[in-house]
């Protein structure tokens, strides 16, 4: 099967610039792939055709001027509908923000304009990035396409399917305890977490604002590089933004791991996690230390915390991130006799119960007389987990770990246990703490069929560093199978 | 019978006239038509961040370095939560621990006696929309429905809070005014009242006089301008006071002042009001005020109020009238050029206050649109204490002078003002009025001074009125020999 959407972006790159195809038609193919996948998946909430179109006929016009190496020109590329789009609707999977039509371009979605990657649409994730499987979206599921009959993970789902599927070549999600790496482990995509600050969050619509990040889901580790370098830089309207050098990530792919020190974390390879994930994971190892890397254990004790704190840090900031969406402005409103009845009555039908759960929560973590032992002792676990990470660092170059505890489960296992949800980002919430960056790349199958994610993390604006093992895990692992639709329909 | 002290504390907001928001690129401006000067970020669309202006932190830096506030190092951000439809976020992002200023002092000086004011704290913020509810009353009770005006929001806003150290209604106005003073000096805000660019809440509480513990308070909101103040002020004591006196207690809760009435009335009570959940802004990185940027804003502070009052004292213009020309900049600029121009600092200074102020007044104009210039006061100074002008003619030859027609010289010579003064030119007519009038002369010699003010009047008559009565007078003494 010869399939332009099954190319990766620098494959795609190079034969638009060679003219074995153009923009229009990487994004027909794209749009044909979404045509038979969207009816299984649900990748998509909205797929903007003319949008896309004028955007790939600019592409074709500047490829045919020639001289334009733009590495993301004409390129399909899926954004989790937390990414604020001028123009294009943008709900956050909320049914409080149905049919919200942005005036203005977030500046991560300004840069791929910029840079000639043509936006094909907004991806599904669980409401206001809340969850870790696309099931808490208020325009319903999206699927695995590895087996329909799983989740994606999540909260950018959505894009990882999409990625995962062929129906757009690169992603981009959003990543507060792990929303990009579990999704991109659970569908067999790369996923970055970025160091925090590194792409400006103005236009990402806040869940938990000293959290987010936006990174980019990939069929390939070079791929992920050049969706990161696509958006990453500074950004005067994000006073939280990184103002400076950016860290040189394509160019440090196929640097290969000899001599480098790899930590495995003791805590995350052990108890809780699927013992076929742990496997592969060793295998993986073994063909590092093959490769010249010298692999060792390392304890980061406070990890043991950092789901407790994370559950109360995030909620915390939430309550307040989305106090705004009360009827009065935009989006959804009830009417009511007095405007508090209104702003109640619109928050009570717009909000899905996880993020009703969550404000309340953190509502109630932020409260007088609560606020020191919820709030006030998350944020010293999170002192804490800053400091085991930068002592892990004093020992060694990167550490690893399982992206996910397991491998994609069940739509709707999970859904009325929240707590069993929400150990599912166990390995990814450590980084988000710490402000580190931190990335998925995919190793093995499990014996049903469904991929393994190998977590790489590295020290603040390591990014470097980071691409490069996982280049290198890429490489070892040798995994090159792509998601085929499994269900009996697209089989036959 | 228990006397009762009054113990006041107060909370001033003050807009700064930036040239954007506090957090966003939209243009600070009150006279565009509504939801105008609004963007993503102030009117909190999705997704929308804040940025903190500069220009605001300088302003705020100002005024807490001209409280003598201690600045702090490192002065942190927080979100304060509260819903309500003009506060766009949801939360109002504010400071809480760790504002720009603390431990801050103003002195004042009331009815001759100084007394010194202490300053809590001094933390930036962000202004609110404006709620314009549609209805007879004109208040959220009894409104129709209510319109939402977003392009205040983000305006950014300072507050000053003072130690619970002001005694009565008169100190509290007092300390509003130089509040207001020092801003306007600063030239970070036109502060003003009637506008709202500037307002004032007052803590009142009682307790009984020598006590050291504070009452319960009641926070009194809507005072317009510093006479409201008072008045408000002076409505809660006696509330409060006959409230005490009946053997109740005070309740403690927010009481609006209605300006019409002259009353307090009750708006909502502290046991209800909200908890903010005040957490750090994670939007924002916390503000680092290095040592060298605290001496840049030392540096360039303004000569305050006070010293400026003190100044025109030790100049020698009356304290009252100092304080005069400090309160209004032009005039005391007139003054400032005069006395460098050696005119009498006492004289200009009564001038200024006087028939300047009140002519300005009447005509209603600034005194840019007048015909006076700093030159005309040294001249008119110069002409009156020569005694070419007497203190009557100088105020006319003033009044024309700023109604345009002229420099003093020229309007007293036109208009016939100046005086004789020359002893040589009045001795004749001195020496005629002594021979016409023997009897007078006669009786002055026999020791009756009596008709030496006939005499005098005699005299003024013959010269019309233009010879100086000081001259004549003593003319009249020595010759008559009285």
């Amino acid at each position: 099967m010869s399939d332009l959407a099954d190319l990766t972006i620098h494959e795609a790159g190079a034969g638009l610039r060679t003219g074995d195809f153009t923009a229009t038609e990487l994004l027909d193919a794209t749009l044909r792939r979404a045509a038979v996948t969207e009816a299984h998946l649900h990748a998509y909430l909205t797929i903007d055709h003319d949008g896309a179109m004028v955007a790939a006929a600019t592409a074709d016009r500047s490829l045919a001027a020639g001289d334009d190496d733009r590495p993301l020109l004409g390129i399909p590329v899926a954004l989790k509908d937390n990414m604020v789009t001028r123009g294009v609707v943008t709900t956050a999977s909320s049914q409080i923000l149905a049919g919200w039509n942005p005036p203005y371009d977030g500046t991560a979605v300004a840069r791929l304009r910029e840079g000639g990657a043509v936006i094909v649409g907004k991806t599904n994730l669980d409401e206001f990035a809340m969850g870790s499987s696309t099931e808490n979206s208020a325009y319903g599921p999206t699927r695995n396409p590895w087996d329909t009959d799983t989740v994606p993970g999540g909260s950018s789902g959505g894009s990882a399917a999409a990625v995962a599927v062929g129906s757009a070549f690169g992603g981009f999600g959003s990543d507060t305890g792990g929303s990009v790496r579990q999704p991109a482990s659970l569908t067999g995509t790369v996923g970055v977490k970025p160091t925090y600050g590194l792409v400006s969050r103005f236009g990402l619509i806040a869940f938990a604002s000293s959290l987010d990040q936006i990174g980019p889901l990939a069929r390939s580790v070079a791929d992920a590089a050049t969706l990161l370098e696509g958006v990453a830089g500074w950004d005067r309207l994000d006073a939280t933004s990184y103002d400076g050098d950016l860290p040189d990530i394509s160019g440090s792919l196929g640097a290969g791991v000899e001599g480098l020190r790899i930590g495995v974390v003791g805590e995350l390879t052990g108890e809780g996690i699927d013992p076929e994930v742990l496997a592969a994971i060793r295998v993986v190892l073994d063909r590092l230390s093959d490769a010249g890397a010298s692999i060792s254990e390392v304890s980061l004790p406070s990890t043991e915390y950092a789901l407790s704190a994370y559950y109360l840090i995030a909620p915390a900031e939430a309550s307040a991130n989305l106090a705004r969406f009360d009827g009065v402005r935009y989006g959804l409103r009830v009417d009511g006799d007095t405007t508090e009845e209104m702003m109640a009555k619109t928050r009570a039908d717009g909000f899905g119960p996880e993020v009703t759960r969550r404000i309340l929560l953190g509502t109630y973590a932020l409260s007088a007389g609560y606020y020191d032992a919820f709030y006030g002792q998350a944020q010293r676990v999170r002192t804490l987990v800053r400091q085991d990470f930068a002592a892990a660092y004093e020992q060694v170059d990167v550490l690893v770990s399982p992206t996910s505890p397991t491998t994609a489960f069940e739509i709707g296992a999970k859904v009325s246990d929240p707590l069993a949800m929400y150990y599912s980002d166990v390995c990814t919430i450590p980084s988000n703490l710490s402000g580190d960056p931190a990335m998925s790349v995919p190793v093995a199958l499990d014996e049903a069929g469904l991929p393994i994610g190998f977590q790489v993390m590295a020290p603040a604006l390591g990014e470097g560093l980071m691409f490069r093992v996982a280049a290198e895990v890429e490489r070892a692992a040798e995994f090159t199978v792509r998601a085929r639709l499994a269900t009996s329909e697209v089989d036959a | 019978m228990t006397t009762w002290e009054a113990v006041i504390g107060i909370e001033t907001h003050v807009e700064l006239q930036t040239a954007t928001k506090m957090f966003c690129g939209c243009p600070v401006d009150f006279g565009d038509e509504p939801n105008t000067a609004v963007c993503p970020v102030c009117l909190a669309l999705p997704g929308a961040l804040p940025v903190a202006n500069e220009q605001a932190i300088e302003g705020i830096l100002s005024i807490a370095e001209a409280l003598d506030c201690t600045l702090t190092e490192t002065s942190l951000f927080y979100r304060k939560n509260y819903f309500y439809p003009d506060l766009p976020k949801n939360y109002q992002i504010s400071q809480f621990t760790f504002p720009i200023g603390v431990d801050g002092n103003l002195d004042l000086e009331v009815d001759g006696e100084t007394i010194r004011i202490g300053i809590t704290r001094v933390h930036m913020e962000e202004d609110t929309g404006k709620s314009l509810h549609q209805g007879e009353t004109g208040r959220i009770q009894g409104a129709e429905h209510t319109l939402l005006d977003f392009n205040r929001a983000g305006v950014p806003l300072v507050e000053v809070v003072t130690e619970p150290d002001i005694r009565s209604p008169e100190q509290a106005r007092a300390y509003g005014a130089e509040l207001q003073r020092i801003v306007r000096t600063l030239g970070v805000s036109d502060a003003r009242l009637e506008e709202g660019s500037m307002r004032f809440d007052a803590n009142v509480s009682l307790r009984p006089q020598g006590s050291d513990r504070l009452g319960i308070r009641a926070e009194v909101k809507n005072v317009n301008s510093l006479r409201s103040m008072q008045r408000a002020i002076a409505f809660e004591i006696n509330r409060q006071t006959e409230v005490l006196e009946n053997g109740s207690a005070v309740v403690q809760e927010t009481r609006h002042w209605n300006e019409e009435s002259g009353v307090t009335t009750s708006m909502r009570s502290k046991e209800e009001s909200e908890d903010y959940r005040y957490f750090q802004e994670p939007d924002l990185l916390p503000l680092y005020i290095d040592e060298a940027w605290r001496r840049r804003v030392r540096a360039r502070r303004p000569e305050l109020p006070a010293q400026k009052r003190a100044r025109y004292h030790d100049l020698g213009a009356d304290s009252q009238v100092a304080a005069l020309l400090v309160d209004s900049p032009d005039l005391g600029t007139l003054f400032e050029d005069a006395v460098a121009g050696h005119a009498d600092p006492r004289q200009v200074g009564i001038w200024l206050t006087g028939e300047v102020v009140a002519y300005l007044r009447r005509e209603e104009k600034p005194i840019g649109d007048t015909g006076l210039r700093s030159g005309d006061l040294v001249e008119l100074a110069a002409m009156t204490a020569g005694g070419d002008l007497s203190s009557t003619a100088a105020k006319e030859v003033l009044g024309a002078v700023l109604a345009g027609d002229g420099n003093p010289q020229a309007v007293a010579e036109a208009r016939d003002l100046l005086q004789i003064s020359d002893v040589s030119a009045i001795e004749n007519a001195v020496d005629e009025v002594l021979a016409a009038n023997a009897d007078a002369v006669e009786k002055i010699l026999g020791g009756d001074s009596k008709p030496v003010g006939y005499l005098v009047g005699q005299v003024m008559r013959a010269t019309g009125g233009k010879a100086d009565p000081k001259v004549v007078h003593d003319l009249i003494r020595t010759k008559a020999g009285g």
